[in-house]
């Protein structure tokens, strides 16, 4: 039979299903022990959030899902949310501004197109946002969130890279272009064009010494401090972003995280301001994030500094193993029940659930193998038979007999 | 044949695999549905004209930096509104609104809205009282195909004759330049936005001019220019406090609704299309006309084995392929075969000329008709009838709150009603 399903979705079988859930829930569970609370915005938003300059680039604005709604003789446009910072940036501003500090997390589903069809359009993230503080703590306590989550998903080999979006805008405005060109070349390694930049017709020793920035790789805070010497005889503008991203390897390298500067890795995301990070497992980007301190002001709020981290769910549930599955829960009841005492098989199962045990009344198509117990209710004594796997039966009067066997 | 901007939707579907038009409509497809299976298979030879984004000469600005500098919400009108999107996308305007057109996007800037985005030169636009910010596009005829087809069919010898047809008679042909020979815009300031007491009235274009016309005089209301010879969209009127612009009726119900215009002078049909659309929009039908009487009718082909909508809803079910409905209504279309339970359609959306798209390229029409004559000469069969339009006088349904503004209106409805007793 054809498939019927929208191109460029995905469905969750059960068992995806229960990698997902036990993905959002060590996320929910490490963002409430780091003190984060739990908010949820609607998949539907206006446009206009996402299409100032420094919200999101061309090249995403490109790929929404935007339409007319049926109120939308203005012509103003909604979108399927295709970002998960900006939505709640906007939750913040309209109901949460006197909070001085507002640490958030979500899980939730953004939209963006992809013309092939063969990676999914609706993608998943668990996200957590610091809203109110501007400190390199804060972005390394993201990162440490992060990981952690990974860690206690045991997805091991993970890799951070960084950049910082301060010190790019910085170098561009030292190259002498002009503001419009400043923003279309930051548009263009943001969409991945790095290598293109030729294009726009910037002079030769402009686009050489920009190259070789973008080029450098290093793997410690003391390469950030030899990036100082390189840039030292005209630091004026760049001291500040290279402070910063000082401090936040600094920090991150005295808790032994592993990480690479790469000024070149920042994607997609033009709201950033300050340290970007990106983790990758092998070539996957898993998650990312950093400082956006203009958003907030941008979209009306007050002057607020912001960071972010968010994990990509559809890609780490290819990396969660089966082992990390495993819980120990208690054996499934199957309860056998004649039409004669179909009303006594109901309240049983409900009582077992009440007691803390999975119990499914039987309809004759569940499979006996997928259950630890079975537990027949006849009219006559014995009132309740119970068997387990290896067929020993079991014999009880009351459902308290019941529950005391199944303790055992 | 078809209406040119019909073309790349019928090849990109696949009704077609070759089509000629031009580069503006190919763009406007292509800019919103990137992985579609049109394929610009070459230009043939380069026009004149070209897409531009414009502004109002009254305006006094001259760089697109200058609009995006603005706060507040920027209207541009188009035909073109995929183009307009993206260039207001990449422009990074903080909040606009497109209006898709009919036509007459000239006409729009300044009171009506920002920019207008449209095909034309520089000679044209300033004719029209227009200044270019932007050229957004070069617009040339060109070659389509539908890229399976290309990569299934030879299709060589038929491209290299079109080719060699297009080159020899690219000499000989005139570029037509869509806004030339008309005379400068008098620089008569139309009063925008929905304050203050001038009443702004949209007058329609095209044929429905002379009944229109003859309305106004039985109601008492004369019209200097209009229906004009030289397409003067800002007709002069004896109306204390009115100010008239003609554009297109499809138009009309968004731009009321918008508050671009207070009342309009358009069809019923258009008023249903746009509440279709947008069910809770303040427009309303103020005044019927009566006059340009037609009905909207399902259309089939008569070989189809159908004769009415419960018909067609079993022999929608009982096909694989989607039902394609062709209409110039898409919303009354795509309601129609909502409500019919009509399963797995598509609705085409055309720009005129919709018989031609039975039987080979529509297996259902959602059609105007006044006498039924046209569907009957092209082999097709009438299955229902939607409703039955005519012209009407259309405004917004919330109560105007300047007095004077709700004087002048009160007193054009009660002289457009003992105009259609008269008439």
């Amino acid at each position: 039979m054809k498939t019927q399903r929208c191109k460029g979705t995905r469905d969750l079988s059960p068992g995806e299903m229960a990698v997902f859930r036990l993905i959002e829930g060590t996320f929910r569970d490490a963002c409430r022990k780091w003190g984060y609370e739990e908010v949820r915005t609607p998949t539907l938003e206006y446009l206009h959030l996402f299409t100032s300059v420094g919200t999101l680039t061309p090249g995403m604005l490109g790929r929404v899902y935007s339409f007319l709604d049926w109120d939308g003789w203005s012509g103003e446009r909604v979108v399927l949310r295709p970002d998960g910072t900006i939505p709640v940036a906007r939750l913040y501003i309209d109901s949460l501004e006197k909070e001085k500090l507002a640490k958030l997390f979500y899980v939730a589903n953004t939209f963006i197109f992809e013309a092939t069809g063969e990676k999914t359009r609706e993608r998943w993230q668990c996200g957590a946002e610091m809203i109110g503080v501007s400190s390199p703590s804060a972005d390394v306590e993201l990162v440490m969130l992060a990981l952690e989550v990974l860690q206690r998903l045991q997805i091991d080999g993970v890799k951070l890279k960084m950049s910082h979006a301060g010190l790019i805008r910085a170098l561009l405005a030292r190259l002498g272009l002009s503001s419009e060109e400043q923003a279309r070349v930051f548009d263009r390694i943001l969409d991945g064009d790095g290598k293109e930049l030729a294009e726009l017709g910037l002079d030769r020793t402009k686009l050489e010494t920009l190259s070789a920035l973008l080029g450098l790789k290093g793997k410690s805070s003391t390469f950030v401090k030899g990036l100082k010497a390189l840039l030292a005889p005209d630091l004026a503008g760049l001291q500040p972003g290279i402070d910063d991203l000082v401090s936040v390897a600094e920090l991150l390298e005295s808790l032994g995280a592993d990480y690479q500067i790469d000024l070149a890795s920042v994607r997609d995301f033009e709201y950033y301001t300050g340290a970007i990070f990106q983790i990758f497992r092998g070539k996957d980007k898993i998650g990312g994030g950093g400082r956006y301190d203009a958003l907030i002001p941008l979209m009306g709020g007050r002057d607020t500094p912001a960071s972010g981290v968010a994990l990509y769910l559809d890609r780490l549930m290819g990396l969660v193993k089966p082992e990390a599955l495993t819980q120990v829960e208690a054996p499934k009841v199957l309860v056998r029940a004649k039409p004669e005492v179909s009303k006594e098989g109901f309240s049983l199962v409900a009582r077992l659930h009440k007691a803390g045990y999975r119990a499914e009344f039987n309809l004759g198509a569940q499979s006996r193998a997928d259950f630890g117990w079975t537990l027949d209710v006849q009219s006559q004594a014995p009132k309740f038979i119970l068997t387990d796997r290896a067929e020993k039966k079991f014999e009880a009067r009351t459902i308290s007999e019941v529950l005391k066997l199944l303790a055992k | 044949m078809f209406h040119e901007r019909d073309i790349p939707i019928q090849v990109a579907i696949g009704n077609y695999d070759l089509g000629i038009c031009g580069s503006d409509w190919i763009e406007e497809l292509m800019v919103k549905y990137p992985s579609s299976a049109l394929m610009k298979v070459g230009s043939l030879g380069y026009g004149q004209s070209a897409l531009y984004v414009a502004v109002s000469a009254a305006e006094g600005i001259s760089t697109v930096e200058a609009v995006r500098q603005r706060s507040g919400v920027v209207r541009i009108a188009s035909e073109y509104p995929n183009l307009a999107e993206q260039f207001a996308l990449n422009l990074r305007l903080r909040r606009f609104g497109v209006f898709p057109l009919w036509g007459a996007a000239e006409a729009y800037p300044p009171e009506s809205a920002d920019l207008a985005l449209v095909c034309g030169t520089k000679e044209g636009l300033a004719d029209c009282g227009l200044v270019p910010l932007s050229r957004v596009l070069g617009v040339s005829a060109c070659l389509v195909a539908n890229r399976n087809s290309w990569e299934s069919k030879d299709m060589k010898e038929v491209v290299a004759s079109i080719y060699d047809e297009a080159m020899s008679q690219e000499a000989e042909s005139e570029i037509v330049q869509p806004y030339s020979g008309r005379r400068p815009r008098k620089s008569k300031i139309f009063p925008s936005g929905a304050d203050g007491d001038i009443v702004r009235l949209a007058l329609p274009d095209g044929h429905q001019q002379s009944p229109t016309f003859d309305l106004l005089s039985k109601a008492g209301i004369s019209l200097d220019d209009y229906p004009s010879p030289t397409g003067n969209r800002r007709p002069a009127t004896d109306l204390a406090g009115v100010a008239v612009k003609v554009i297109r009726p499809q138009d009309m119900p968004l731009q009321v609704a918008s508050g671009n215009f207070d009342l309009a002078v358009t069809g019923r049909d258009w008023l249903r299309e746009h509440l279709c659309q947008f069910p809770t929009s303040p427009v309303k039908e103020l005044v019927d006309l009566k006059s340009g009487r037609v009905r909207i009718v399902a259309v089939v082909s008569n070989d189809m084995p159908v004769a009415d909508a419960s018909d067609l809803a079993k022999f929608s079910a009982g096909r694989t392929a989607p039902l394609r409905v062709a209409s110039e209504y898409i919303n009354i279309a795509d309601k129609y075969a909502r409500d019919n339970h009509l399963g797995s359609y598509r609705v085409v959306p055309t720009w005129g000329a919709t018989e031609a798209f039975l039987p080979e390229d529509a297996d259902l029409l959602i059609e105007n008709t006044e006498t039924g004559g046209t569907i009957a000469r092209h082999n097709l069969k009438i299955i229902d009838t939607l409703f039955e339009s005519t012209a009407c006088l259309i405004g917004r349904r919330r109560r105007v709150t300047n007095a004077v503004k709700r004087e002048r209106i009160d007193a054009i409805i009660q002289a457009l009603q003992t105009g259609v007793k008269l008439n």
